[in-house]
């Protein structure tokens, strides 16, 4: 168990160590750093930025500070199955927040939680600019669009989600 | 010497260097402008927006904060004027929403006319002046406090809200909150801030506890001073001599 | 590619590329803005390349994929050159049956063609189409001509001939030439562009930056990402004449994470500029070097205010920093700083080109040139257009807009994102410019116009900007970050029923104490959506508070879902998609709602298309 760990925590270090030095070690990056760390993992773990901190020489108190502001990072693992809800002002006008609000109750998780079983990820973002589809769900890079409670339900049972969805629509 | 300038705050004629604030230079003719995230030590910061003034430079009349805005010559500051004061009780009436209690807020409030907030009370205690994040990084250089989050989820706080690994337990912030917020304390030789314990070192001459071992060994790493440099108090060490 | 070492080696290479776009080939121009591409136009493209290669057409018919078009509603867009035959809603499958009769053959497909909906006239060219009738596309409609990815493209139709142009000048000379045009920023507080030049210019200090601002945040306004999508080069082009006039030789452009292509796009440009001697050092041979490199943001929208970008480029967390100090003298690392948005940038090369005299005689004295607005919200033509200054709003709404969707009626009109006010019927009229909006409580902005009819709640919509605004305040200073909490609880009040008439002199009171105490602009214009519903439509808040009811049927607590027992049919539609089982009835009966357990999620008003489903 300690010997598989620790071999983990060697992989993430030479994966954020070969980052950093993509960047030639230059502190003024550290945004872009931890972008591609978020890319490379898919949130930011916490060995990451343990060796990021080190590696790049930042305290780990702006390390936290940017993780935490920056919306683009997330310290926990996302879902297997990513949804965004565009909740832009043409979005919101076209009932956005009643999208939300269903997809809240069907999986159980507000913005910007996962579900336990880690498969499901829901988070409202600000104006993607396709705001002729919107409302807009975006499931993991694919964008859906005009999108109503009763497509969101269809969407949803494609990818597994027990919801009763409307033949008709 | 540096140059002079002539300005007028409140319709005093007040000469200051130039490149001073505002607030400093009337601070020097005991003119009180209330503050609270301003500090002779800090950089200046502008986040409380307290030490808002009215000022007319060049016939144009705007509000600044007096802890950034600098002194220059002809410029006229009131520190008084209606729209300020409504600034002043606006911020007063939202941080007493955070911190309904500590004595120097109720009386820059009272000064203001304010007894309690407009706002519920939703007591957080800490008014994010950011002092203690600023001296820990600027005066003390170690960066083991900073802010988290964003809007009015921002908070203090230490590394992923663990136990902070760079804290040298110096202290620096606890003395420097405003509000008191910061909770240290020492008992039988460890001294617990930011919910961590710190060991202190002894006194070889005297056995008294007198500061924490790690912040004596950051003060001797950075002072490049010998081993056993601090094996004795200050005390100890002077009377030695 | 070999670099360009002069104006003149560009000049001929311009004269070859052009020359070898023959203007009669049958070629297909597909919109790949992001806008499109969310309708899945990228199989559409697929499919047109895999029907072409069948015919064994490679060589006869070129499939060109170009930048956005604007008209986003009416995507996926197709036009077939050189006939100009405009299709729209086209799908994936459609891509043989155009190449068969309208390239091949000469026949036009009727369902693919645009139909006017007042008149019902089918329109076949693009530039007849009133959505683009009525527009000036001068820095826009380039998007349709080239590949973004294709810098000969952009070269071939005039390209960098303004760089070549500003290289022969003195870099006083071009700074005069933009401070004629009287060209003002795009970006949000249109300050002057020229004197924004000059004073970095003249600032002491070294290295001096240019730097353009592609962290479009506002909700509801893109032009700036399909401006970087889809002619990456005009921006490239403006910072590069910028930075010559300026005496910079670092350079950056700051985009928002959100925007993917736009990143993609700028990155390959940047680099094909250099190939071809456009960037980096010796550019044309002048002696005169400069380079761009790109920062993506970390989704914050605060970071589209100046000295919370610099903090993020250099690392830091995007928190404003008060310096009473202009950007221009101190901005990036504290050094002089010239920073202007994508689409200020993109419309330097046409000053350039033809000159100030021609671009000041385009729109009013005041506010000069086209603006490019995002027509968003309930409006039939969604899209982005761009028109001269001073055009009036109704213009834009109903004679390039189309007016408002299912016959509803207008109610207002939100420019300048979440600083910016909501513009009632009774001012339609005014023209557009940056002064006009201001005199009316709204603003400029970067351009986003968010039309409502009345099915929008004004308190609703002012509660949604708050919201937005309290989550992307840095919390940094007391106003902003506490202010507009407060203010935003006050109008949950409101909405919720619960609010008092003393509630409105109150959000005032915060209101104007954010807007004199906040640090940034950001906390400084915040109140404005807030203070301008207030005073448009004081009513609909009174409403709220005396009645205890929404007007406009969407505040969930005061509103109710009933059956209305004349148009249902009983076809079970509601019953389906209620999630609470609240919707219940028999197949072909009346249908009823239960009060108690609706949750008031519209799902069954939604989903009803007989119109038997009440708000009130």
């Amino acid at each position: 168990m300690e010997a598989s760990r620790s071999k983990r925590n060697g992989a993430t270090e030479a994966k954020v160590s070969e980052i950093v030095a993509r960047y030639g070690h230059d502190k003024s990056f550290v945004i872009p750093i931890m972008q591609d760390i978020q890319r490379e993992f898919n949130y930011l773990p916490r060995e990451a930025l343990d060796a990021l901190s080190a590696s790049l020489g930042v305290p780990q108190s702006l390390v936290y500070h940017l993780a935490t502001f920056y919306r683009a990072f997330s310290l926990t693992p996302k879902g297997k199955y990513r949804l965004s809800l565009c909740l832009g002002t043409a979005c919101h006008v076209r009932g956005a927040p009643q999208i939300a609000d269903h997809i809240t109750r069907t999986l159980g998780i507000e913005s910007g939680e996962t579900t336990s079983d880690g498969e499901w990820s829901f988070e409202t973002v600000n104006c993607l600019g396709a705001c002729a589809l919107g409302p807009i769900l975006v499931v993991n890079e694919e964008y859906h669009g005009q999108i109503t409670i009763a497509k969101t339900n269809k969407v949803l049972a494609a990818l597994g989600k027990k919801v009763e969805t409307d033949e008709e629509v | 010497m540096a140059d002079m300038v002539t300005l007028t705050i409140d319709g005093r004629r007040v000469t200051a260097n130039a490149g001073t604030t505002i607030l400093e230079a009337a601070r020097d003719a005991n003119i009180d402008i209330p503050n609270l995230c301003s500090n002779e030590e800090l950089h200046p910061y502008g986040s409380c927006r307290l030490c808002m003034v009215e000022i007319t430079h060049k016939k144009r009349q705007r509000l600044v904060v007096s802890c950034i805005h600098e002194v220059a010559e002809g410029l006229e500051v009131k520190t008084a004027t209606e729209r300020v004061l409504n600034v002043r009780r606006l911020v007063m009436h939202l941080l007493l929403s955070r911190n309904s209690t500590h004595p120097r807020l109720r009386e820059i409030a009272a000064g203001l006319g304010i007894e309690k907030s407009m706002f519920p009370v939703d007591y957080k205690g800490c008014i994010l002046c950011g002092q203690c994040v600023r001296v820990c990084r600027e005066v003390v250089g170690v960066s083991a406090i900073g802010f988290k989050s964003r809007g009015d989820t921002r908070a203090v706080a230490t590394p992923f809200d663990e136990p902070p690994g760079d804290c040298i337990a110096c202290g620096s912030c606890h003395y420097v909150c405003p509000v008191g917020v910061i909770p240290m304390e020492e008992k039988d030789g460890v001294r617990r801030i930011w919910k961590t314990d710190f060991p202190m070192a002894k006194c070889s001459v005297c056995g008294k506890y007198f500061a924490p071992v790690k912040q004596l060994e950051y003060f001797r790493k950075i002072a490049n001073l010998p081993e056993n440099h601090f094996d004795t108090c200050v005390d100890c060490r002077s009377t030695k001599k | 590619m070999k670099k360009c070492k002069s104006a003149s080696e560009l000049a001929s290479l311009r004269e070859k590329l052009a020359a070898a776009r023959d203007p009669k080939k049958p070629t297909i121009v597909i919109c790949a803005g992001t806008g499109c591409l969310a309708y899945g136009t990228q199989k559409l493209i697929d499919n047109f390349r895999a029907e072409i290669a069948k015919r064994k057409l490679e060589g006869t018919v070129d499939v060109r994929t170009s930048g956005c078009h604007g008209f986003c509603e009416r995507g996926p867009l197709v036009v077939i050159q050189p006939k100009q035959i405009f299709y729209q809603h086209v799908k994936t499958e459609d891509a043989g049956e155009i190449i068969e009769k309208t390239i091949l053959g000469d026949a036009v497909i009727d369902r693919l063609v645009y139909r006017d909906p007042a008149t019902k006239e089918k329109i076949l060219h693009e530039h007849d189409v009133p959505f683009y009738k009525k527009q000036m596309r001068l820095i826009f409609g380039m998007n349709g001509q080239i590949d973004p990815r294709s810098i000969d493209d952009y070269i071939a139709i005039g390209g960098y001939a303004g760089l070549a142009k500003a290289l022969a000048m003195k870099p006083e000379h071009i700074v005069d030439e933009v401070t004629k045009a009287k060209l003002r920023g795009r970006g949000g507080g249109g300050f002057m562009t020229g004197w924004k030049w000059e004073s970095t210019a003249k600032a002491e200090g070294s290295p001096k930056y240019v730097i353009c601002n592609a962290d479009e945040g506002d909700p509801g306004a893109y032009m700036d990402r399909s401006l970087l999508e889809g002619n990456p080069h005009s921006v490239i082009e403006g910072m590069v004449i910028g930075a010559f006039a300026i005496g910079s030789s670092d350079g950056y452009i700051y985009v928002r994470n959100e925007y993917p292509l736009a990143v993609t796009n700028v990155t390959a440009a940047i680099e094909s500029a250099r190939a071809y001697g456009l960037l980096g050092e010796n550019i044309l041979g002048s002696g005169f070097s400069f380079d761009i490199k790109i920062n993506r943001g970390g989704g914050a929208f605060v970071c589209g205010e100046s000295s919370a970008l610099f903090a993020s480029i250099e690392g830091r967390a995007g928190e404003p920093r008060q310096k009473y100090v202009h950007a221009t003298d101190r901005g990036l690392y504290d050094k002089p700083t010239c920073l202007n948005n994508v689409e200020t940038w993109a419309n330097v090369p046409p000053i350039i080109v033809k000159g100030a005299e021609w671009y000041a005689s385009i729109g009013t004295p005041g506010s000069t040139g086209t603006k490019i607005f995002s027509l968003v919200g309930k409006i039939n033509n969604t899209g982005l257009v761009e028109v001269p200054m001073g055009i009036t709003l109704r213009e834009i709404v109903f004679g390039i807009g189309g007016g408002i969707p299912k016959g509803r009626k207008f109610k207002a009109i939100q420019t300048g994102g979440p600083s910016g006010g909501c513009i009632p019927e009774k001012h339609l009229d005014m023209p557009v410019d940056f002064d006009e909006l201001s005199k009316v409580g709204s603003m400029m902005g970067s351009g986003g116009m968010i039309v409502m009819d009345d099915r929008t709640c004004m308190v609703d919509v002012a509660k949604y900007f708050l919201k937005f605004l309290e989550q992307e305040s840095c919390g940094k200073c007391t106003p902003c970050r506490e202010g507009i909490y407060q203010m935003r609880t006050i109008l949950d009040r409101i909405s919720e029923g619960a609010g008092e008439e003393k509630d409105i002199e109150l959000l005032e009171w915060i209101g104007t104490g954010v807007i004199d105490g906040s640090l940034c602009a950001l906390g400084g214009t915040a109140p404005f959506p807030v203070l301008s519903t207030i005073k448009y439509f004081r009513d609909e808040y009174l409403a709220h508070i005396r009645d205890k009811k929404c007007p406009a049927g969407v505040c969930k607590k005061l509103i109710t879902f009933t059956v209305a027992a004349d148009n249902c049919t009983g076809c079970t539609a509601c019953a389906r998609v209620c999630p609470t089982k609240a919707a219940t009835g028999e197949k072909k009966k009346v249908h009823t709602i239960d009060q108690a357990t609706c949750i008031k999620c519209g799902a069954c008003f939604e989903a009803c298309k007989f119109d038997a489903i009440t708000i009130s």
